[in-house]
């Protein structure tokens, strides 16, 4: 034991390699190219520049439909999870597969075929006119961007809550219901506080794509609505400015490292409660 | 005998294709300590979830105070649970989670505080409010479980196998405190066990399940002394069980012997299963005794010494306060008293000896 | 409230698959032009065997996706390892740069290794795509692997070694076998990662070649090809038809436990 367990404290020599190099060495480029000028020295005009108003807006924009996406997708998928649950304990796992299949088809047709059916004469306005009912102009307007993102990002939002609510005894649920507490009861005072940390795990899982997305607005938004990413990926790809490229994804990522945080501090408190059990 | 308090008349309860409870009929009473006693599998905790409203019978009803509440939601029953694992809610500390049955019936704050006080008191933890359920010890978790139950008032308090993860010493300690605790409230507790020894020592009245059937309900001393069938007599205690074969009646052909009893009515000649309790077996000169044996081995318990004694063809489980030598040749003696017949059971279903 | 129940997972399902049935409508579509129907038609699937563009870009997510996984599986489970043996606070240090990549967002995961790999004086290509791969791969694969390393037993192995095994021989014998569901889940997932992923391909793959993803970006300024549709159509049947094995494998497996059980008892 002894002599193995030295061999294999070297097993952890390659991820370390591998974590400076391709993990921590990349984000310091990102942070050289932001504080630099063409130059190569040292300022921060790029800095300066990505805050001025024209960016705040898309990145206001930006922020407010990843939150609206956020929230949708939560109050979709906590239902769904609540009864996968029940329904995972009756006929076991087989019936994820119904909602994990659909990530077999290429994300970007998905999405693509949204806008076949939103359009002006598209698959959800022929419905609605076979049940007599007005037309819907959806697409190209920060709506289909939400749907997109709802679509794109619910299995993210899924696959960590529904493990911290099939985490929960089943006997907590049914000593809540002997205590008189109601189905909704239930819900609100002892499964939403108990699955805290999925909840958070789940919105950190959707809001940061839902944020920093450029083909959901590209492929629903047509031109007329920018998001953050959209103006990034322009300027690496179109305007060639790579320093307020950089520079504005410094930005994004002061949102990543918020919640990066604080799902460290969820995960921390999380164990500090297990350690305690 | 007190108020009739809970009756389940034809209760049929099956998962798929499994069969648990098959119409099952049992009367519970107001005051009473009835404890629910079998194997895993025979369906007693199966039968307290019906009571408590976790699940529904697929035959039968339920009846509290003469209702049907067949079909009553849990939070509608005045019935509350102690959960075999203690189901605390480990986001709230102590306090909250006695409270929460109160709070959701929208009781005020002042009225709260009264009773969380008082059931700290009655489980012997005052002081406690404010610590962190995770914090405490199993034991104590328990305790919890239990106060926060028996501040909703409840008429009956139904408790699966709540003693079944605390250490022996605890186990003995809390089963004493349940009793007094059950004579203070004045309430029916109806508790789940596959322990006989808890079940013997707590209860007024005990229920031996298996396999979904009733097998004896009665005062724990006539199911050790009095036990109706085989299932019983090996399930509760350690027993000798011994084909046999009832010549008329007082009088029992049992391994080449006829054997004076003191049991009668169950007619001539007729098959039966003959019970011996280990500690009521007698061993003596080998000349002096109904059979002669000899030992095979004898192991100390604490105790008793556990002894082995080969004779007539069957091995007797004997239990004696003083030692004997393995190898040696003894008598056997039973003394009339101390012979339990029981009737052969009628079906297979009801047989079910082997299964333990 | 079951009939509420089934009402909202059928709803949730019809939102998940709507797409998909467009897509399979469109790949047996007569028209070129999606949204408008001009009846049925096989055409497509023929062409696409002749389509060298979606057939060059179906080679290279393949064999990206492929060797990508597996290098991440593997370097997952040596790290795995490693950190078993390692002081929590470490273990925790390590755990969190490894989940960098999947928190952080694509775009910037994307630009960040293109500014490395032309900081580097790299030249974007194939090579570029399948590291960054597996750069976004490896923490999925560590999310499957590490708590199955973590929760391993020492006692069988150490019962092998007691019993004269080689440390090689008891980790290929004892535990290898114990950690095969989490290393597949790790290799399929990798793969499945890889295989979809557009942002950060497209930041590093440079001009004159594509994967599938950015094959379809490219092409739906142009309005995509049809080819294109009969080809995730397949992709999907694939896919429903591995889900259904691993399903019907499943099924028998569990029948075949419970007849082993029964034979017991």
């Amino acid at each position: 034991m002894n002599k193995s367990g030295s061999i294999r404290r070297f097993f952890g020599v390659p991820f370390m390699l591998w974590a400076v190099l391709f993990i921590l060495l990349p984000l310091f480029f990102v942070l050289q190219h932001g504080l630099t000028n063409e130059a190569g020295v040292f300022s921060l005009a790029n800095v300066r520049l990505a805050l001025e108003w024209e960016y705040l807006k898309a990145l206001g924009l930006s922020i407010l439909l990843a939150l609206i996406s956020t929230v949708c997708c939560l109050v979709l998928g906590y239902p769904l999870c609540l009864i996968l649950r029940e329904y995972a304990k009756k006929s076991g796992v087989l019936i994820f597969l119904l909602f994990l299949l659909p990530l077999g088809m290429n994300s970007l047709l998905t999405t693509m075929a949204w806008q076949t059916i939103l359009e002006r004469h598209g698959v959800l306005n022929m419905a609605l006119a076979a049940i007599g009912l007005p037309a819907l102009q959806i697409v190209n307007t920060p709506v289909a961007i939400v749907i997109g993102m709802v679509y794109n990002f619910l299995p993210y939002m899924v696959l960590p809550l529904y493990v911290s609510v099939a985490a929960v005894d089943t006997r907590i649920i049914e000593a809540a219901r002997d205590l008189g507490a109601s189905r909704w009861q239930t819900i609100r005072y002892i499964l939403m506080p108990l699955t805290r940390p999925g909840i958070i795990s789940g919105c950190t899982m959707v809001f940061i794509p839902a944020l920093t997305t450029f083909v959901i607005s590209a492929l629903l938004g047509g031109n007329k609505v920018l998001l953050i990413g959209n103006i990034i990926e322009q300027e690496f790809t179109a305007a060639y400015n790579w320093q307020l490229g950089s520079a504005l994804s410094m930005v994004l990522m002061v949102f990543i490292i918020l919640n990066m945080l604080l799902e460290f501090f969820t995960d921390a408190d999380k164990r500090k409660r297990e350690v305690k059990a | 005998m007190e108020k009739e308090l809970l009756k389940l008349e034809h209760i049929q309860k099956s998962f798929g294709d499994r069969m648990i409870l098959e119409d099952l009929d049992l009367t519970v009473h107001e005051n009473e300590f009835v404890t629910l006693l079998g194997p895993s599998g025979c369906g007693k905790t199966t039968l307290l979830r019906l009571i408590g409203g976790f699940e529904t019978p697929d035959k039968g009803r339920i009846l509290f105070e003469g209702k049907d509440i067949t079909q009553v939601p849990p939070e509608k029953r005045q019935v509350n649970t102690v959960f075999q694992k203690y189901s605390l809610f480990s986001h709230m500390n102590v306090a909250d989670n006695i409270a929460f049955g109160l709070r959701i019936k929208g009781k005020d704050e002042s009225y709260i505080r009264d009773k969380i006080r008082y059931a700290l008191k009655l489980v012997n933890l005052d002081g406690y409010e404010h610590a962190q359920v995770t914090e405490l010890s199993g034991g104590q978790q328990q305790r919890i479980a239990i106060a926060r139950a028996i501040v909703n008032e409840p008429k009956v308090l139904l408790l699966d196998e709540p003693l079944s993860a605390l250490d022996l010493k605890l186990r003995q300690n809390m089963q004493r405190e349940l009793v007094k605790l059950k004579r203070e409230l004045g309430i029916t507790f109806i508790f789940v066990t596959h322990d006989q020894q808890e079940a013997l020592s707590m209860s007024d009245t005990v229920v031996v399940m298996n396999q979904g059937w009733i097998q004896q309900i009665g005062t724990p001393e006539s199911v050790y002394n009095e036990p109706e069938n085989a299932f019983v007599a090996d399930f509760i205690g350690d027993s000798n069980i011994v084909d046999g074969t009832m010549v008329r009646d007082k009088l029992v052909h049992l391994l080449g012997q006829d054997i004076p009893c003191i049991n009668t009515g169950f007619g001539e000649n007729v098959p039966v299963d003959v019970q011996i309790r280990p500690e009521d077996i007698q061993i003596c000169a080998p000349e002096e005794g109904q059979f002669r044996g000899i030992i095979q081995s004898v192991v100390f318990k604490g105790t008793v010494y556990d002894i082995t004694v080969e004779a007539g063809g069957f091995s007797w489980l004997v239990q004696t306060i003083t030692g004997h030598a393995a190898g040696k040749e003894v008598g056997i003696k039973l003394a009339p008293y101390n012979i339990q017949i029981m009737a052969k059971p009628a079906s297979e279903d009801e047989e079910a000896v082997s299964d333990e | 409230m079951a009939k509420l129940k089934k009402g909202y997972l059928a709803l949730i399902v019809l939102f998940l698959y709507a797409p998909i049935f467009v897509l399979i409508a469109q790949s047996f579509n007569a028209s070129r032009y999606r949204g408008t129907w001009a009846g049925f038609t096989w055409e497509w699937y023929g062409a696409l065997l002749e389509n060298e563009d979606i057939l060059a870009a179906l080679g290279n997510t393949l064999t990206i996706g492929v060797t990508a996984a597996l290098c991440a599986t593997l370097l997952a489970l040596l790290t795995a390892v490693a950190m078993r043996g390692m002081h929590v606070h470490l273990r925790t240090v390590l755990r969190g740069i490894a989940n960098i990549p999947l928190l952080n967002a694509d775009i910037v995961t994307g630009i960040s290794l293109m500014l490395l790999f032309l900081g580097f004086g790299l030249r974007l290509g194939y090579d570029t795509i399948l590291l960054a791969h597996i750069v976004i791969c490896l923490p999925y694969a560590m999310l499957c692997i590490l708590p199955q390393v973590l929760e391993l037993d020492d006692v069988c192995y150490e019962a092998a070694l007691d019993l004269g095994a080689s440390p090689f021989y008891a980790f290929r014998k004892v535990i290898l076998p114990e950690l095969m569901p989490g290393i597949l889940a790790a290799f399929l997932l990798s793969f499945v990662m890889s295989a979809d992923d557009f942002i950060v391909t497209y930041f590093t793959k440079g001009a004159g070649i594509d994967t599938l993803t950015t094959e379809i970006y490219a092409e739906l300024k142009l309005g995509i090809h049809p080819e294109m549709y009969a080809l995730s159509t397949l992709f999907f049947v694939a896919v429903v038809v591995f889900a259904a094995l691993l399903v019907i494998n499943y099924r028998v497996l569990r029948r075949h436990n419970q007849m082993k059980r029964g034979g017991v008892a």
